[in-house]
């Protein structure tokens, strides 16, 4: 594919591997923050190409992961409605709640639906017209803006049925979080590429201004990684903490205007819970009251239960970087990709099922 | 989750567009690009065209990693 092929070039990588090693020894954390660079570190073995002073830390971006098990809750006893059609992305099914998955309550006869997109969505509730649709809408600045569309289309083809279960997150807050915390030096911080593809760049300003981290916005590709890791190495070497784009073919600084525009005329922030993170303030998107009548939660009142973490889990220390997977009691061998304990063992994009599936049990 | 990819735009309907990735052929909203053109090259996430792909970004990217290249072949 063009635009592909060059940036997963052997040579090139092989250089950019070389002038990694070539730089000063300084050891050093960086955070990788989105699970789709986790996944992409480990598909293209770039841990083992790395120093040993180079120390690579997956953060809280698959947001799988950081689903609350309230929520997934909450999408669970919806689910259990009769005649509500549940919709989501595939990756949401597998994962546990406290007592139940939406695969499980699928398989006692609930009506939930995998999709690809909202748009996906939006075509069930149209065909559905006396059956309420819920879209089960989790992700980060990516994705939100897709599921703000959606109700804007829903509103445009005035489809009464249509119902959006936000538990959207943005990106910044947490990264405070963790770097607030001081649980874990974090010498630098590889930004998510298509969040920042609609964010910008300047929502980061801070980790280099009051932090004095340096943040690469990064590509997804071998390439894009490499340089990346090495213009952060750089900017250590010589003492400058900026927010650098590697990924410049797609992210602009200012990032997608029209879709921030759409983003927050749906959603405002609000406070958010996220696993292993607790309560971040203003880290979620809740639906504004302009758009009240699409937020299923006020539309269905449904009663999730009381909570429940599962014992012996250590996702939310992974989730902060603080531990890796084989740190978990429970990693490789009460908790497999075949059979899941944690949600970082079940997304594809978990940091656990990363490990698993790429280091085997080490 | 936000993985997205490259395609290429082959038709634009309203706020809806055909686009071919890598020879597949997928409906993709472009609410988020009101000023794509077909021809484009875009990323898609989860059915929406989400920016353009700046083509002469990515050559530009591509040749300093070249020279680059061939710099270290010097050495």
């Amino acid at each position: 594919m063009k635009y592909l092929d060059d940036y997963r070039d052997g040579g090139l990588a092989a250089r950019l591997v070389e002038q990694i090693h070539r730089r000063p020894a300084i050891p050093v954390n960086l955070m990788e923050v989105c699970g789709t660079h986790t996944v992409s570190i480990f598909r293209h073995g770039i841990r083992q190409l790395l120093p040993e002073h180079v120390n690579m830390v997956s953060g809280p971006g698959c947001p799988v992961c950081v689903t609350s098990n309230r929520d997934i809750d909450w999408a669970i006893a919806a689910a259990r409605q009769p005649g509500l059609i549940l919709t989501t992305f595939g990756d949401m099914l597998k994962v546990p709640g406290s007592f139940s998955s939406l695969a499980q309550v699928r398989a006692e006869g609930a009506a939930v639906r995998v999709v690809y997109s909202t748009l996906d969505a939006l075509e069930i509730a149209r065909a559905n017209p006396s059956r309420p649709v819920v879209f089960f809408g989790i992700g980060f600045e990516t994705t939100a803006p897709t599921v703000a569309c959606s109700i804007l289309e829903a509103e445009r083809l005035g489809l009464p049925n249509y119902f959006v279960f936000s538990v959207h997150k943005v990106m910044p807050p947490p990264m405070r979080a963790l770097v607030d915390s001081g649980e874990i030096r974090i010498d630098g911080f590889l930004c998510p590429g298509h969040v920042s593809t609609i964010i910008g760049s300047e929502p980061y300003r801070f980790l280099a201004r009051e932090f004095g981290i340096p943040c690469v916005i990064a590509g997804f590709e071998p390439v894009d990684i490499l340089q990346s890791i090495d213009m952060l190495l750089a900017m250590r070497a010589e003492g400058r903490a900026e927010v650098a784009i590697q990924y410049r073919r797609v992210v602009r600084p200012e990032g997608n205007r029209v879709a921030l525009e759409q983003m927050y005329r749906v959603f405002r922030p609000a406070d958010a819970e996220w696993r292993g993170l607790g309560i971040i303030p203003g880290s979620g998107l809740e639906i504004r009251d302009e758009y009240a009548r699409f937020d299923a939660r006020l539309a269905f009142p449904v009663d999730p239960g009381p909570t429940r973490e599962h014992a012996g889990c250590r996702c939310g220390e992974v989730l902060r970087g603080v531990v890796k997977p084989p740190e978990c009691p429970l990693y490789g061998r009460v908790c497999t990709p075949e059979n899941p304990v944690g949600p970082c063992m079940v997304s594809s994009e978990g940091t656990c099922s990363s490990w698993y599936q790429f280091a085997g049990v080490e | 989750m936000c993985l997205a990819v490259p395609a290429k735009i082959t038709e634009i309907q309203g706020n809806r567009a055909k686009v071919d990735m890598a020879g597949v052929v997928r409906e993709a909203s472009v609410m988020m690009l009101p000023g794509a053109k077909v021809g484009d090259y875009v990323i898609i996430h989860a059915g929406f065209a989400i920016e353009k792909l700046d083509e002469e970004e990515a050559l530009r990217t591509i040749e300093l990693f070249k020279q680059m290249d061939s710099l270290g072949a010097e050495n």
